[in-house]
């Protein structure tokens, strides 16, 4: 469904990218991981276009996408939840949710929303609070929920667990997991190496911008080098 | 006794009937630079060419033997908006789109130059001169003692805060209840996840400034009914007071601009009633200097968060 080749990305003169392949298959979870400033936010943002890869190509459901505009890419099916959630923090709840269903058709739009509401009942209550004064863990529920307005075919996640409450991040597992289960494919970047690969079908290691390991989860979990360097030993 | 009191609320009349008018200049301002971060001083030129339209339409269905008042007012008012708010589009198209994510001094520069070719672009098709216009609403009300003070509230007054505080209400309700409005919101915080939404951020940029020239057109025409006369250098002065405006009440903050708009008026009214005109000026850019140094962000904008 989404495959980078040889894909580079550039901060002006830094490489932050070099070279990488990688695949997303309809219907899988694909976990990223890598220490803090390996390139898994550039490298899933440079999937949106912006950052834009230097060199190497990215199709996604059959089209090369590398040159297009974000907004046009960001309008074939895909949906971010970006690192640091960047919700609209003076917009409400019920408006956050509807920048994420902009291009909803109308029909659809009341459904999406009843089915946000559904899945984060927490949002329901406070639809019309302004986000910015919302806890961490509700940001996050609502950064998701605005994503899943568009009825993405594919959801990307960075770091959805950052700096939340283990009840929450155990919500939020909970949760991708339901939606792979309803058929949205899922590319997942973590820190939270451990809970990432128990979830992911294959998951893929980066190392100061270069993949390093690939492999299913279940082989990621036991791997030795993996243990060592984000599992704790 | 009654006499200094109805002398204070007739300087206050004419200060909230001035500052509406600033308001809804302000608002061009305050809503391009909560988007792009930008000031555009071609802004001001655009209230001119609003009054310059709303002449020539009333000029034009007056040769047409049309004389409706409502019929006249509410064509001068559609038109000279949509000629504004396309010279808010090709302005931004021409003068400030070419030049995004380059240094800010280019804009800047960029946007000095626009509002010169405009001024002499009027210049040159109108004449440089005075142009009047018979006025279109007469009359009003007065209050007090003819013999002493009598203070007076003209039916054009009426019409400026009637129209002004509609426009408003548009307004807010446009930028919270639609969705193009409420993009515009969400661009103004985080443009870059406004895109990653699938929302192109151009298009919300030129429909900012499409609704900021139209309110200013609005503003052109009131003010033009208002004095009745205009030249192609009335907008750089109603330009100047309008940022003020924006700046004293939070530069991005859209009520802000509405409470700067009318807080200037006023200011400047008193001045004038109990100092002397010539002040007016004088205190109006004081009080600008006073915010920006004891409260940088206006009166309801928000401190600058560093961002890293
Ligand atoms: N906007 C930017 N400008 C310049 N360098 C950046 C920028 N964003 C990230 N980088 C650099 O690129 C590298 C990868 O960063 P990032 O993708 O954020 O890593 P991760 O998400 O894995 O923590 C780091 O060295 C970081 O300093
Ligand atoms: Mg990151």
């Amino acid at each position: 469904m989404l495959k980078l080749e040889n894909v580079s990305t550039h901060y002006g003169k830094i490489q932050a990218l070099h070279d990488i392949s990688l695949e997303v298959k309809q219907g899988e979870i694909v976990t990223l991981i890598g220490a803090n400033g390996a390139g898994k936010s550039t490298l899933m943002m440079t999937i949106c276009g912006d950052p834009r890869a230097s060199s190497g190509t990215i199709t996604y459901k059959g089209r090369d996408i590398s040159k297009e505009p974000t907004d046009q890419i960001m309008r074939t099916g895909l949906a971010v939840v970006p690192e640091g959630r960047r919700i609209f923090a003076g917009m409400t709840v019920e408006e956050n949710l509807s920048m994420g269903g902009f291009f909803t058709p109308s029909k659809r739009y009341k459904d999406n929303m009843e089915l946000v509401y559904e899945l984060f009942p927490r949002l329901k209550e406070r639809e019309n609070q302004r986000a910015g004064t919302m806890s961490g863990g509700e940001q996050q529920m609502l950064a998701i929920g605005r994503a899943l307005m568009s009825n993405p075919e594919m959801l990307f996640l960075d770091e959805p667990s950052l700096g939340l409450a283990p009840i929450i991040i155990q919500q939020i597992f909970e949760i991708i997991a339901k939606l792979r289960d309803e058929g949205v494919t899922i590319f997942l970047v973590e820190q939270n190496a451990n809970q990432a690969l128990r979830i992911a079908d294959r998951g893929y290691v980066i190392e100061n911008g270069h993949i390093v390991l690939q492999d299913s989860g279940a082989n990621l979990l036991v791997n030795d080098e993996v243990r060592n360097a984000y599992l704790g030993g | 006794m009654l006499e200094q009191l109805l002398y204070f609320v007739q300087q206050l009349l004419n200060g909230l009937t001035i500052g509406s008018t600033y308001a809804l200049i302000a608002i061009g301002y305050t809503m391009v630079y909560g988007i792009i971060g930008m000031i555009n001083f071609a802004h001001g030129e655009i209230y001119m060419i609003g009054t310059y339209v709303t002449f020539i339409v009333i000029a034009g269905l007056a040769y047409m033997g049309l004389e409706s008042l409502p019929l006249v007012f509410t064509a001068a008012l559609l038109v000279s908006m949509a000629v504004a708010a396309s010279y808010g589009f090709a302005i931004e198209r021409v003068a400030y789109r070419p030049l995004r994510g380059q240094t800010r001094l280019l804009a800047l520069i960029s946007a000095i130059g626009m509002s010169i070719f405009l001024q002499n672009f009027v210049r040159l098709s109108q004449g440089s001169r005075d142009i009047a216009m018979p006025s279109l609403i007469t009359g009003g009300w007065t209050f007090g003692d003819p013999s002493s003070f009598e203070a007076s509230l003209s039916y054009m007054q009426v019409i400026i805060w009637v129209v002004t505080l509609v426009t408003m209400a548009a307004l807010t309700l446009f930028i919270t209840r639609s969705k193009w409005g409420r993009a515009c919101r969400a661009c103004s915080q985080d443009l870059g996840m406004t895109n990653l939404l699938g929302i192109n951020a151009n298009n919300v940029i030129a429909l900012t400034f499409v609704v900021g020239a139209a309110l200013a057109a609005v503003a052109g025409l009131l003010l033009g009914l208002y004095y009745g006369v205009v030249n192609p250098y009335v907008g750089f002065i109603a330009g100047l007071k309008a940022f003020t405006a924006a700046v004293l009440g939070g530069i991005g903050s859209i009520p802000g601009a509405m409470l700067g708009g009318l807080l200037l008026g006023v200011t400047e009214a008193m001045t004038s009633a109990y100092f002397s005109s010539e002040y007016k000026d004088v205190v109006a850019f004081s009080l600008l200097v006073l915010v920006l140094l004891f409260r940088p962000w206006g009166l309801l904008g928000k401190p600058e968060v560093e961002k890293i």
